[in-house]
């Protein structure tokens, strides 16, 4: 492998990282604090990402040329709207089933992830819908040898907000009177609530916060690809619950490690091997990650107790 | 909400309640319902379909209020009816069951029954015997397999193969399908059964995707997405149910006349057999040392690893004992289909045998056949509503869950417990 090519992978790599750190955040904060797989998340990206088309579309009919105001119009949209329905599926499918047993859950989230995808599928058809290409520039960088790197705006607009998204994050659950509720409501649920935190609004804000942010990947994704159809959800939700779990699941730098190392995976697996066999890779990091690391790379070791 | 005008609501606070769900369901509509993306020569332009959102905002209303009314009203009687369920004395369970499994031997023979019917029912059985094996994983050992439709997948592949490239018989490859499902369920628990609960899910979740992936691009023996088509059909001790075969037919040597109906009569009972194989082997197995230490580590991992159980023995017998079951199903759906492929075998049929499992209330055998009629059976005669098919299937999902989150017929208590002793023999303890 020369180096054009390692450097050019690793820049598509860190494009694909950051879609899969943004949706394994949604994951994993849910998982830490109220221990259940929100399957229906990776469908909340795909609505998040039929939002943002619908959202560019309808700034292009109404004549809304600016292509960075135009972005920033859709990812507020985009955020609000899909944050609202990470909020409703809370509501409605996740809150009634709290102190249930522990597959009740799942099982009805696993639900509520087929009754989003056959409902897009209803409302907006089953064909797959593109997008011209609305972030056109790009830049060659030379590495010497005469060999290129390109490196697109589009793929800087994503690191950076990436980046720029998961600082602010970080700093939200760190230093925030919302961020302690949340760290409290993780530990101990019922000692939040007694401490005068509301837990069911702390939680139901964790479905929000995570909502928005698989909306932004969303919306990068309707940018990036161009295409679109309503069943992206189902295997970017597993890749990015595989980052959760390589990160260690319930850790927040973890879930963004873990995303960057699926998304490194996936762009230098094809260098080597055949493409076809990528999903057997990440699958397959994952669980060689798991024998060596049980709790993934940056979980802490949980102490069992009788 | 304070706690107080939930427990009585008011009628205006119901309204009030009712209206602010109708906003956010408009406001939920707005984005997806309302508008609709569409193909144009010219790139994609929009449909705009605002009244849809009006339909659906007022649908959340009504529903919302009925709801509430209903919860005022009639809470009290329905709770009254749902909460004599779980009481029903095992026994009567039990000649329930066995009543099934009689009406199920004699369905064929009555007037109603006809083909069409006996096909479907046969493939609610597919789906009761793939809940029954899982649930020996998932109820009994406890451990949460999203990916039990690989070992479906081995089971059929493994028939086709070894029928097609070394022409052995149904009857053969059947035990041998059992076999090597076990063997890859061996082959994958062993480094990760000392995983926690839900590291176990994704791992098994992976599993899955990873044999479905490779079904698809191992060309040259799976043959890819086209599948293997032509797989042979059973016999039964080697009568052919063809109109004719090289061999003995059924119809030939019982001398009736040939009808093609025979085969799926004869599949029928094929699958009902091993789905009653499935049963009697989890509820004697149960009573057995290697069943009680299943349930023991589902209820208490450390306290089994202190008096000396190996974990990762004990889960991955269950482990293989599920799978092999798994094998078995998925040998039958290749020989009913005769043609399988990898769509067969998405994520979507494991999380339809775990919704069977869990929905049936994980540990109870009848309540995994109501599942399995509920999810598998009810969509199959409502063939008509097409696209909204899954739709419901989801939400039904959502919905009995939410109605009873310990599943239709919860059983989950151990099947031993240390004798709880009476109030009068406390009584008599000095």
């Amino acid at each position: 492998m020369t180096i054009d090519i390692f450097l050019q992978q690793l820049v598509n790599g860190l494009t694909l990282g950051a879609f899969y750190g943004l949706i394994a955040l949604g994951y994993t904060m849910v998982y830490g604090i109220i221990g259940m797989i929100n399957f229906a998340h990776g469908d909340i990206y795909m609505i998040g990402a039929f939002v943002a088309l619908i959202g560019f579309v309808v700034l292009s009919t109404i004549g809304v040329v600016s292509v960075p105001l135009a972005i920033l119009i859709v990812l507020v949209m985009a955020m609000f709207f899909t944050a609202c329905y990470g909020w409703a599926v809370e509501r409605i499918a996740y809150r009634p089933l709290r102190g249930s047993p522990r597959l009740a859950p799942l099982i009805s989230a696993i639900g509520m992830s087929i009754v989003l995808q056959n409902y897009v599928q209803i409302a907006q058809g089953a064909r797959t819908k593109s997008l011209q290409p609305i972030v056109n520039g790009q830049y060659s960088i030379d590495v010497g040898n005469g060999a290129h790197v390109t490196v697109s705006l589009l793929q800087i607009i994503i690191i950076v907000l990436t980046v720029a998204l998961m600082a602010g994050f970080t700093w939200v659950i760190r230093s925030t009177p919302l961020g302690r509720a949340q760290r409290a409501t993780e530990q101990d649920a019922t000692m939040a609530a007694l401490l005068g935190v509301n837990v069911n609004r702390t939680i139901s804000i964790t479905f929000v916060i995570g909502a928005s942010l698989a909306a932004v990947a969303g919306m990068m994704a309707t940018l990036y690809y161009g295409v679109i159809d309503f069943y992206i959800g189902f295997i970017a939700g597993i890749k990015a619950f595989t980052a959760a779990v390589l990160g260690g699941i319930g850790s927040l730098p973890g879930a963004m490690l873990g995303g960057l190392a699926i998304g490194l995976i996936e762009s230098f697996w094809p260098v080597f091997f055949d493409l076809a066999y990528r999903d057997v890779a990440v699958f397959g990091v994952l669980i060689l990650v798991l024998i060596f690391r049980p709790t993934g790379l940056l979980g802490r070791p949980e102490i069992e107790k009788v | 909400m304070a706690a107080a005008d939930r427990q009585r609501p008011p009628f205006v606070a119901m309204l009030r309640d009712s209206a602010l769900a109708a906003v956010v369901a408009a406001l939920l509509a707005v984005p997806l319902l309302g508008v609709r993306l569409v193909d144009n020569a010219s790139g994609l332009t929009l449909d705009r379909r605002l009244p849809l959102v009006l339909y659906a905002a007022a649908a959340v209303f009504a529903g919302r209020l009925l709801l509430s009314l209903a919860g005022r009203y009639l809470a009290p009687s329905l709770r009254g009816m749902t909460a004599s369920l779980p009481g029903m004395p095992r026994n009567s369970l039990v000649i329930f069951g066995w009543v099934l499994v009689a009406a199920a031997l004699l369905l064929p023979w009555m007037p109603f029954a006809e083909r069409n019917l006996i096909d479907k029912l046969t493939l609610i059985l597919i789906y009761v015997m793939l809940g029954w094996g899982l649930n020996i994983v998932v109820g009994l050992a406890g451990l949460l397999d999203l990916g039990y439709v690989a070992f479906y997948a081995i089971g059929a592949y493994a028939y086709a193969l070894l029928s097609m490239h070394f022409g052995l018989s149904f009857w053969i490859c059947l035990p041998l399908a059992g076999l090597i499902a076990a063997m890859f369920g061996i082959a994958l628990g062993f480094p990760v059964l000392r995983l926690r609960g839900d590291y176990l899910a994704i791992v098994t979740l992976g599993f899955g995707e990873i044999i479905r992936v490779v079904l698809l691009n191992w060309q040259a023996v799976t043959n890819g997405p086209n599948g293997i088509t032509g797989i042979e059909r059973p016999t039964l001790f080697g009568l052919s149910f063809s109109r004719a075969a090289d061999g003995p037919t059924f119809a030939g040597f019982f001398g009736i006349e040939y009808a093609p109906a025979q085969r799926v009569y004869f599949l029928y009972y094929l699958i009902l057999a091993l789905a009653m194989l499935t049963t009697l082997f989890a509820q004697r197995i149960r009573r057995l040392p290697t069943g009680r230490a299943w349930e023991a580590l589902r209820e208490d991992e450390i306290a089994c690893r202190s008096l000396g159980m190996n974990p990762v023995t004990v889960k991955l017998s269950a482990f293989a004992i599920g799978a092999s079951f798994a094998g078995l199903a998925g040998s039958f759906f290749a020989t009913r289909q005769g043609f399988i492929s990898p769509e067969s075998f998405s994520f979507i049929e494991s999380a339809t045998i775990l919704a069977i499992v869990v929905l049936g209330g994980m540990g109870s055998q009848i309540g995994i056949v109501l599942a399995a009629v509920l999810l598998v059976g009810l969509p199959e005669w409502f063939r008509d509503l097409a696209e909204y098919r899954m739709l419901v299937f989801g939400g039904a999902m959502v919905l009995i869950m939410l109605w009873r989150p310990q599943g239709l017929l919860s059983r989950r208590e151990p099947t031993v417990l240390l004798d709880p002793k009476p109030a009068s023999a406390e009584a008599t303890v000095p």
